[in-house]
């Protein structure tokens, strides 16, 4: 069975802050919602408390870039960039400073509701010029984000997982790549955050139907590597599925969708996200099953673009395994 | 760098400068001019310590936004010297003053007066409203509200390296309308930041009108001190007041000099115009005129030569 790890950002983000003195520490009063208050009780001179206005977190944080420093600025993803906004354009985005959003709570991931899920965040950060964005899906890669985030030249924004995370990876981010877990030929899944661990959920299902999956696993989505996801289109028989922790306007669908489009490929495309709505309170299974985010989801998603039904239910993908996703592909499988 | 001229003789001259540019160019800040002029030339002739510039006296075309394909992308804050420890670091956070504060860079020799006439011209860097790469400039504030919390990051950090060098801030008083303002001096308060200091110009005015006509401010300097900041109020036009205000001790907290001003000092004229004093623009060539002569004789020159329409 997976292993779940308790806190991976909590260490990770330690490791890494007391090795490079000009990464700074930034909270808006949500510091152990966000696992660095252990950082703060042991290194308060590199942590600062910005308090509940991040307005001025923002553009405080771009005059402590043009000081040469890179911070780091922990909140709930939400609070990163709908307040702010005009402050993430004018003081962070354009001027291209080494500002560092670790945004908490993607998506559905908490029963805070409309206030507290960032449901639209890659649609706004994928338009904004210079803005790069990183997701991370397992413990693995919230354990590489800080480094993965700090080797970019300019700001970036993470969507990062909190609590107890499963680790369904064995190797680092590698900033610009993609995963290739599963690399069948009849249908291309695209996956990005908590729904991969929905796509594994259903690999042995999928296989014993007799669907060979070709199964990518994005957390770079800007910039975004066209060229190896066309080769991945043009290695399935069918078409593309994609299922994503977001909006299914302007997120990894709509990207996935804008590379087809502009490359003239004529095969079907289904995109599976929270579909024009805003979702309300709730834990994390009820509102995938309901906001149709989950494996049985991205199931029906296949059909659709098989044109077949696999009799896959929803029992059987409740009972289902997942183990961890090691760095050799069988080619078979999920 | 210290200029050969009295700050007076720089007011003078940034108030002349804004003058003749906008009679020739149908309209203009003027009335930034007027109650900024002390301000401006005091910061720069006297109360910071900047370096010679770096950028070419005759600004370079706008030479593209910053982005990963624009390895050589400068900001304008060149003019303002170089970035080194010992040197204050100035932002001019109401961006629609830039073409006073072009008058200010030519009034201090740091930039040639043909910068001016780039102002507002398609493809030049000297842009209406004062953009990163314009003269002088080192961030965006074109958004009201954001200079003094950019001000408040770049000075804390400033401190933490060691830097000897000051931030300062030049405000207008329509920015305390925006709630960030107040975040920021909390935040600066709250993290002792004291090589911070911030220059405001309450003139009363802003783009609507008068200020207590469009949204009431009430008493800033005792919110100022309530947030956190030492803030000391005097007259914009009084550079004895302004000198005196700027050596205010400030051990642990940042300095807010509230320089109440008049938006038409020097050019009583624009007095006929008030409360719609923001931009000035001229209602008919009659006006214009009558401006023109009546404004060149209360700043001592003679009236503007204007090209026909």
């Amino acid at each position: 069975m997976v292993e779940m790890v308790n806190r991976p950002y909590a260490s990770a983000f330690e490791a890494f802050a007391v090795k490079n003195p000009d990464v700074l520490c930034l909270s808006a009063d949500l510091t152990s919602s966000c696992e660095i208050d252990g950082f703060r009780d042991r290194h308060p001179d590199q942590f600062l408390s910005l308090g509940m206005a991040e307005q001025n977190m923002m553009s405080f944080a771009g005059g402590l870039g043009l000081a040469g420093y890179r911070p780091f600025l922990h909140s709930f993803g939400v609070f990163l960039y709908r307040r702010p906004y005009d402050q993430l354009m004018a003081s962070v985005a354009y001027p291209r400073r080494k500002v560092r959003l670790m945004g908490f709570l993607p998506g559905i991931t908490t029963p805070g509701g409309m206030t507290h899920q960032a449901i639209e965040d890659i649609a706004v950060m994928r338009s904004i010029p210079n803005m790069s964005i990183l997701e991370t899906g397992d413990a693995t890669e919230v354990e590489s984000i800080c480094e993965a985030a700090d080797s970019i030249d300019g700001p970036v924004y993470c969507r990062v997982l909190r609590g107890s995370v499963p680790r369904l990876f064995d190797s680092p981010i590698k900033v610009g790549e993609m995963r290739e877990l599963a690399l069948g030929e009849d249908v291309l899944v695209v996956t990005s955050g908590i729904a991969t661990e929905e796509a594994l959920r259903a690999r042995d299902a999928l296989s014993k139907a007799g669907v060979a999956v070709r199964h990518l696993h994005i957390h770079t989505i800007k910039p975004f590597n066209e060229q190896a996801l066309l080769d991945h289109i043009g290695s399935v028989r069918t078409g593309v599925v994609v299922l994503e922790n977001h909006l299914i306007t302007g997120g990894v669908g709509s990207l996935v969708a804008e590379i087809m489009a502009d490359n003239g490929v004529g095969k079907p495309l289904v995109r599976l996200g929270l579909n024009d709505t805003y979702a309300h309170g709730g834990s994390k299974p009820y509102l995938m099953k309901h906001y149709g985010l989950d494996a049985g989801a991205l199931v029906r998603g296949i059909e659709r673009v098989m044109g077949i039904s696999t009799g896959i239910d929803d029992e059987a993908l409740a009972t289902a395994r997942i183990d961890a996703v090691h760095s050799l592909v069988k080619a078979e499988a999920l | 760098m210290r200029n050969n001229r009295s700050t007076e003789d720089i007011a003078m001259g940034i108030r002349r400068r804004v003058f003749e540019h906008s009679m020739r160019n149908n309209g203009g800040y003027l009335s930034q001019a007027c109650s900024a002029a002390e301000q401006l030339a005091f910061l720069y002739n006297e109360a910071l310590n900047l370096g010679e510039p770096v950028l070419p006296a005759v600004p370079r075309p706008f030479a593209g936004v910053p982005s990963a394909s624009n390895p050589d992308y400068v900001t304008g804050a060149g003019y303002n010297g170089p970035f080194e420890p010992q040197f204050d670091r100035l932002f001019i956070a109401p961006a629609h003053y830039a073409l006073v504060a072009y008058a200010t860079l030519i009034e201090t020799g740091r930039m040639d007066a043909e910068g001016l006439e780039m102002f507002n011209k398609d493809g030049s860097s000297v842009e209406m409203i004062g953009a990163e790469h314009s003269p002088g400039m080192e961030v965006h504030n074109g958004t009201l509200g954001i200079g003094l919390s950019t001000g408040a990051g770049l000075a804390w950090g400033r401190k933490r390296r060691g830097d000897t060098g000051q931030v300062c801030v030049f405000m207008s008083d329509g920015e305390v309308q925006e709630g960030q303002t107040w975040e920021a001096v909390q935040a600066a308060a709250h993290h002792g930041i004291d090589n911070l200091w911030a220059l405001m110009d309450v003139n009363d005015q802003q783009c609507d009108g008068a200020m207590s006509s469009v949204m009431e401010v009430r008493d800033i300097a005792a919110k100022f001190r309530a947030f956190g900041a030492v803030c000391v109020e005097i007259d914009a036009h009084d550079l004895g007041a302004l000198r005196q205000a700027k050596a205010e001790p400030h051990e642990g907290q940042p300095l807010i000099i509230l320089a109440r001003s008049s938006p038409t000092q020097g050019m009583s004229f624009l007095q006929k115009r008030f409360p719609r004093l923001h931009y000035v623009r001229f209602k008919s060539n009659e006006e214009r005129a009558e401006m023109n002569v009546s404004i060149a004789a209360e700043l001592g020159i003679a009236p503007i030569e204007l090209e026909a329409h």
